[in-house]
């Protein structure tokens, strides 16, 4: 990463949990996880809880939707470590990868359920734009999304927006793909906690 | 914060409770600067430059504009929470939009 205090920059605690967890699954710790443990009294405990709770709290959208919703957020932004994180981890989840790239690659004519897809078009319009207007929202309603899903969806847009921007600005190691599946399979076991 | 608690909590109480601390809460930062960057605006020079990529374009974030950052005096703590602050910034506002268009489309003044 490009600030030398999140590479060396931890306790002797957690470097010795950054290589137990080395030893054990054969992959280093990818810096989504890395960052959450440097000084976490200042942006990693608070950013966990925020986190765990929008992608695996109470919803009625599933997890794997959710971390679908996480891999458009993160394919709109164009953050390389944030893609492949959290297409794996939807891939894994919907055991449907062919769908994932597909809802990737073409929103429109992807094989999954209109409320999800009007909710990620929406979605796609506020990241681009900035911008989204109360006919926006009425087309996701009417679409067959409830109030409560558009908002949790909004929770994940916001949780990942923030991830993308920091994976990108201090440079998270892509990982190999065995890597990020072995961190997929750790985010559907574990969350975000 | 224990996991009970948390549950209950709502995600837009923990949103907020994440925001305030890294915005306004103790740091290697002043509170003035951390809030710029969460607005994204008002930071002069190497940092203006800095965290208006991360607000704008991320990806072209580069290792130069640290390095300007770093010379002219700012550490590697302050840079970690204005560029945390910066994103979380950004994601803020995009949320604070869609939950007002949402709450305009449910006719009501507050979701």
């Amino acid at each position: 990463m490009r600030l030398d205090v999140l590479n060396s920059g931890y306790g002797p605690g957690t470097k010795l949990l950054f290589a137990m967890i080395r030893l054990f699954s054969g992959h280093p710790v990818p810096d989504a996880a890395r960052i959450v443990f440097y000084r976490p009294d200042f942006y990693g405990n608070h950013a966990k809880a925020f986190t765990h709770a929008a992608m695996r709290g109470p919803s009625t959208w599933s997890v794997a939707d959710r971390e679908l919703t996480a891999a458009y957020v993160a394919n709109l932004n164009g953050s390389a470590f944030c893609i492949a994180a959290h297409t794996a981890t939807a891939r894994q989840a919907y055991q449907n990868g062919p769908m994932v790239a597909a809802a990737l690659a073409d929103l429109e004519s992807a094989p999954i359920a209109e409320p999800l897809r009007a909710t990620l078009r929406m979605l796609g319009k506020l990241l681009v734009e900035g911008v989204v207007d109360a006919a926006d929202m009425r087309a996701v309603l009417a679409a067959g999304a409830s109030r409560e899903q558009v908002e949790d969806a909004l929770a994940v847009c916001a949780a990942f927006d923030t991830t993308a921007r920091l994976a990108d600005a201090f440079g998270f190691e892509v990982l190999a793909p065995e890597g990020f599946e072995a961190g997929a399979k750790y985010l559907l076991r574990r969350g975000y906690k | 914060m224990g996991d009970a608690v948390a549950e209950q909590a709502t995600k837009r109480e923990l949103h907020r409770a994440l925001v305030e601390r890294v915005r306004d809460g103790a740091g290697r930062s002043s509170a003035e600067q951390r809030a710029q960057a969460f607005a994204g605006e008002g930071l002069a020079g190497p940092l203006d430059a800095l965290i208006g990529g991360v607000v704008t374009r991320p990806v072209r974030v580069s290792d130069a504009a640290f390095a300007a950052a770093k010379a002219a005096g700012v550490t590697d703590d302050e840079l970690f929470e204005l560029v945390v602050c910066a994103a979380v910034g950004h994601s803020s506002r995009l949320y604070a939009a869609g939950l007002a268009a949402l709450a305009e489309a449910c006719g009501d003044g507050a979701v």
